[in-house]
C-alpha cells in the first residue's frame, strides 16, 4: 500500500500527517521524497543506519578525438555544447544529462562522468524505517533523487510518502503510481486556492485521494464549502491548538507529546481504506 | 534599479502576506510573483490582467502510433523513464529529442510544449508580472526568468527604482532563478525546527550566489526557545534579524478580506513591519549589493 | 576585416538591435571592401533558452572578427572569447554609422558581458 501525503500550498502540516500517520500505523516505512527540504527524520530522530550517494551522468569532450564534426551540438537541444572551428567545449548548467551527445559523436569522443546530486539515507527507529532523500544544494535535479527514494518501497507494508509542496514535476515524480494521496490544506484563501491546484493535478492523473484540513478553525468556511460542492471527502479535520504548534516547533510529534492522537491517524487510516474499498 | 526578493525556505512561514504589505508600504514599483508553481499574491493584489502570454518551456515527443513497430528503442535511451508502454508521458519527457533520433521508422516527432501562461497587470500598488504553471508541469526556473526579464525591462522603461519579488519555497531550480542577480535576500522563517533547519539550507544556496541576506522571524513567539536558536545561528554567521512578528491570529481576517495587513490594521504588529520594511530600504539604498 | 552588427533590419541603415541573442539578424560586413550580408538569427531565436550561446557559433561560424551589439550575456560572451571574437555593447545607432565609428577607433572594445545571464 502507498500513500502519499501532498499539498497544494506549503506549511499546511503535510509533514505532520505523515510522520504521525507513520508513528501511529504498524509494518509502515516513511519515505520523505521532500528532497530539497526534508523534514520528517526531525520529528523521528532515527538512527541512520545507511546512506547512499546519488549520481547523474555529464558528458566531457576528449579533446584528442574531437574533429569538430559539430554533430553533437546539432543535436543538443539545450545549447549546451559548444563547436567552434578548433574548439569544443561544454556549457554544464545548460547540459540536461540526456546522453544524445555521446550516444551520436562519430569518433566516441564524448564520455560520461558521474555528478553527484544528492544522497539518500536510511534510519531505523522503534521498528519504523525512514528512507530520506536530500537532494544537494544548488542541484536542480529533485524527481531523479525521488525515484532514487521510491526504489525503497515495499510492497508488503504501508508506505507513507511525504511529497514536497506544490504541483510541479517533483510532486507529480512523487505521486506516480501512488495508491492514494492525502491532500493537506488550510481554511484560508492561499490555502483553498492552491488545493484547487492540486486538485487539478490529481484529477487529470485519475488518482484517488482526500482532504484533511488542519488548523480547521483559523480561517472560514470556504475549503469545507469547496470540497463538498465537488464531493471530496474530508478524512480529518485538526482544529488549531497552540500546544500542537509548540510541541511541532521543538519537533516533537503530536503522538509523541500526547499517544491518544494515535487513534486519530488509525481512524484516518481506516478512512482511506474504506474509500479504497468503495472505488 | 534594485531588485529585492523574499523566500523563506520551508513553505508556509508567512513569505507572501508579509511581502504583501511590503509592497502597500512601498506602494510603487514592479511586483514580481516568482512563486509560479502555486502563487498566491494575486489573491491580496488582486491584479489586473493587461496582457496574457503562453509560455513554451521546451519540447515534448510523441509517438505516431501506426508508425510505431515497438522496436522498444526509445524506452531503452530515455533518460527521464518518459515513455511508457509506446506512449510519451509529458510531463516527463524533457524534450530532448534522443527517442526522435533513435527511432529506426521515424515514428517519432517533437512539438512545442505549452506549460505555462504568464501575464503582465494591473494592481493598485503597481505593475506586476505573474504567472500560473499548468499542473504537473516543469519548474525548472525558465519562467520564472522570463518574467523577471519582462520585469527588469519595465523597470527600466518606466524608471522605477525598486522590483519587489515574491520568491518560492524550496531550494532548486525555482528559487536558484528568483535570486540570481538581486541586490538583497529577506528569509521569513518561524521559529520550528522544520523551519530553521531548511533555513540553513537556503542560506548556503544564498551564500553560493554571494547575495546580501537579512532574516525574519515570524510567529516568533510560539517558541522562544527556537527563536533563541535562531538568533544564535545569525549571530555566529553574521546575519542581521530586520525583524520578529509575534503570532497573531488577526492577520489571516486581513488575508479573508483581500487585503494586506497594513492596510487592515494600524497597530503594534503594522508597526513592527513599518519598522522592518525602513531597515530593508536603508540596506537597498545604501549598503545593497553583493557581500 | 570582418564585423558582425545585431539587427532587426536587413541592410547598412538598419539600426542595430540590443539583444545579441535574440536579434533577428546578424549584418555581417567586410569593412574593408563594404561588401555585406545578412545572416538570419532564426535558429537562436527558437532556441528556448542557450539563444545567446547559439547565436555567438552562428557569427563564429561566419568568422567575424569583431560583434557590435547592444547587450550580451555571459555564456555568449565565454563563446565569443573562445572564438576569438572581440566584442563591443551598447551600441546604437545605424550600422552604416556604427562601421564609421568603429573605423575611426571611436567605438570600445568591453572586456566583460554587460548584462546578467539567466539562469538554465
Amino acid at each position: 500500500m502507498i500513500i502519499t501525503v501532498a499539498s497544494g500550498k506549503g506549511g499546511t502540516g503535510k509533514t505532520t500527517i505523515s510522520v504521525n500517520l507513520a508513528l501511529s500505523l504498524n509494518n509502515v516505512q516513511l519515505l520523505d521524497c521532500d528532497v530539497e527540504e526534508p523534514n520528517c527524520d526531525l520529528f523521528i530522530k532515527s538512527n541512520i543506519i545507511e546512506k547512499k550517494d546519488v549520481f547523474t551522468l555529464v558528458p566531457e569532450i576528449n579533446k584528442e578525438k574531437c574533429i569538430f564534426c559539430k554533430k553533437c551540438t546539432q543535436l543538443c537541444e539545450y545549447n549546451a555544447i559548444v563547436v567552434l572551428e578548433d574548439k569544443s567545449f561544454l556549457i554544464k548548467e545548460m547540459c540536461h544529462g540526456c546522453g544524445v551527445c555521446s550516444y551520436f559523436c562519430p569518433e566516441h569522443a564524448i564520455i560520461e562522468q558521474k555528478k553527484h546530486i544528492g544522497v539518500i539515507e536510511k534510519g531505523e527507529k522503534l521498528g519504523l524505517q525512514i528512507i530520506t532523500g536530500k537532494l544537494d544544494i544548488g542541484e536542480v535535479m529533485a524527481p531523479f533523487v525521488i525515484k532514487e527514494v521510491k526504489k525503497n518501497i515495499n510492497k508488503n507494508q504501508i508506505n507513507i510518502l511525504d511529497a514536497s509542496p506544490g504541483t510541479s514535476c517533483s510532486v507529480v515524480a512523487s505521486i506516480i503510481d501512488t495508491d492514494y494521496v492525502i491532500l493537506v490544506t488550510e481554511p484560508t484563501p492561499f490555502g483553498l486556492h492552491d488545493l484547487q491546484l492540486a486538485v487539478d493535478l490529481l484529477r487529470s492523473m485519475n488518482i484517488l485521494f482526500g482532504v484533511v484540513v488542519n488548523k480547521s478553525d483559523i480561517g472560514d468556511n470556504k475549503v469545507f464549502d469547496y470540497c463538498e460542492k465537488e464531493n471530496i471527502s474530508i478524512l480529518l479535520t485538526i482544529p488549531f491548538k497552540k500546544e500542537i504548534s509548540q510541541y511541532y516547533a521543538q519537533g516533537i510529534s503530536m503522538v509523541e507529546s500526547n499517544s491518544s492522537y494515535k487513534e486519530m491517524f488509525k481512524n484516518l487510516y481506516e478512512k482511506i481504506l474504506k474509500q479504497i474499498g468503495n472505488k | 534599479m534594485k531588485e529585492f526578493v523574499i523566500i523563506s525556505g520551508k513553505g508556509g512561514t508567512g513569505k507572501t502576506t508579509l511581502t504583501a504589505s511590503f509592497i502597500a508600504l512601498e506602494q510603487n514599483q514592479i511586483i514580481v510573483d516568482c512563486d509560479v508553481d502555486a502563487s498566491d499574491l494575486h489573491l491580496i493584489l488582486k491584479p489586473e490582467i493587461k496582457i496574457k502570454e503562453k509560455f513554451i518551456a521546451g519540447k515534448t515527443a510523441v509517438i505516431d502510433e501506426k508508425l510505431c513497430i515497438k522496436c522498444g528503442k526509445c524506452i531503452e535511451c530515455c533518460r527521464f523513464n518518459a515513455i511508457k508502454d509506446f506512449k510519451v508521458y509529458d510531463i516527463f519527457c524533457e524534450g530532448c529529442s534522443f527517442c526522435y533520433h533513435v527511432c529506426p521508422v521515424n515514428a517519432i516527432n517533437m512539438k512545442d510544449k505549452f506549460s505555462a501562461f504568464w501575464f503582465y497587470s494591473n494592481t493598485r500598488y503597481g505593475k506586476m508580472f505573474h504567472a500560473s504553471l499548468k499542473p504537473g508541469e516543469e519548474n525548472s526556473g525558465k519562467l520564472i526568468s522570463l518574467i523577471r526579464e519582462q520585469a527588469r525591462n519595465k523597470a527600466l522603461k518606466d524608471e522605477k527604482d525598486l522590483i519587489i519579488i515574491d520568491g518560492p519555497p524550496g531550494t532548486s531550480c525555482p528559487v536558484i532563478s528568483s535570486i540570481t542577480g538581486v541586490n538583497l535576500v529577506l528569509v521569513v522563517i518561524e521559529p520550528t525546527c522544520s523551519s530553521l533547519h531548511d533555513f540553513k539550507r537556503v542560506y548556503e544556496l544564498v551564500c553560493l550566489f554571494k547575495i546580501k541576506i537579512l532574516v525574519c522571524i515570524n510567529k516568533w513567539d510560539i517558541s522562544k526557545e527556537l527563536t533563541k536558536n535562531i538568533e544564535e545561528y545569525c549571530l555566529s554567521n553574521n546575519i542581521e534579524i530586520v525583524g520578529k512578528i509575534p503570532f497573531d491570529k488577526s492577520i489571516i481576517k486581513s488575508l479573508l478580506n483581500g487585503k494586506t495587513v497594513v492596510e487592515e490594521y494600524n497597530n503594534e504588529l503594522t508597526q513592527t513591519i513599518k519598522d522592518m520594511w525602513i531597515k530593508i530600504k536603508k540596506y537597498l539604498n545604501n549598503k545593497g549589493g553583493k557581500g | 576585416m570582418k564585423l558582425a552588427i545585431t539587427s532587426d533590419g536587413i541592410d547598412l541603415d538598419a539600426i542595430v538591435s540590443s539583444r545579441f541573442g535574440r536579434a533577428k539578424n546578424f549584418i555581417i560586413v567586410n569593412i574593408d571592401t563594404m561588401d555585406f550580408k545578412c545572416v538570419e538569427n532564426i535558429q537562436s531565436i527558437n532556441s528556448v533558452s542557450g539563444a545567446g550561446i547559439q547565436a555567438a557559433q552562428i557569427v563564429a561560424n561566419e568568422k567575424v572578427d569583431v560583434v557590435i551589439t547592444g547587450n550580451c550575456g555571459p555564456k555568449a560572451f565565454k563563446v565569443l572569447e573562445s572564438a576569438n571574437i572581440k566584442l563591443i555593447v551598447n551600441a546604437g545607432g545605424s550600422i552604416k554609422e556604427l562601421i564609421e565609428k568603429y573605423k575611426n577607433g571611436e567605438l570600445k572594445i568591453t572586456e566583460m558581458p554587460n548584462v546578467k545571464g539567466h539562469w538554465i
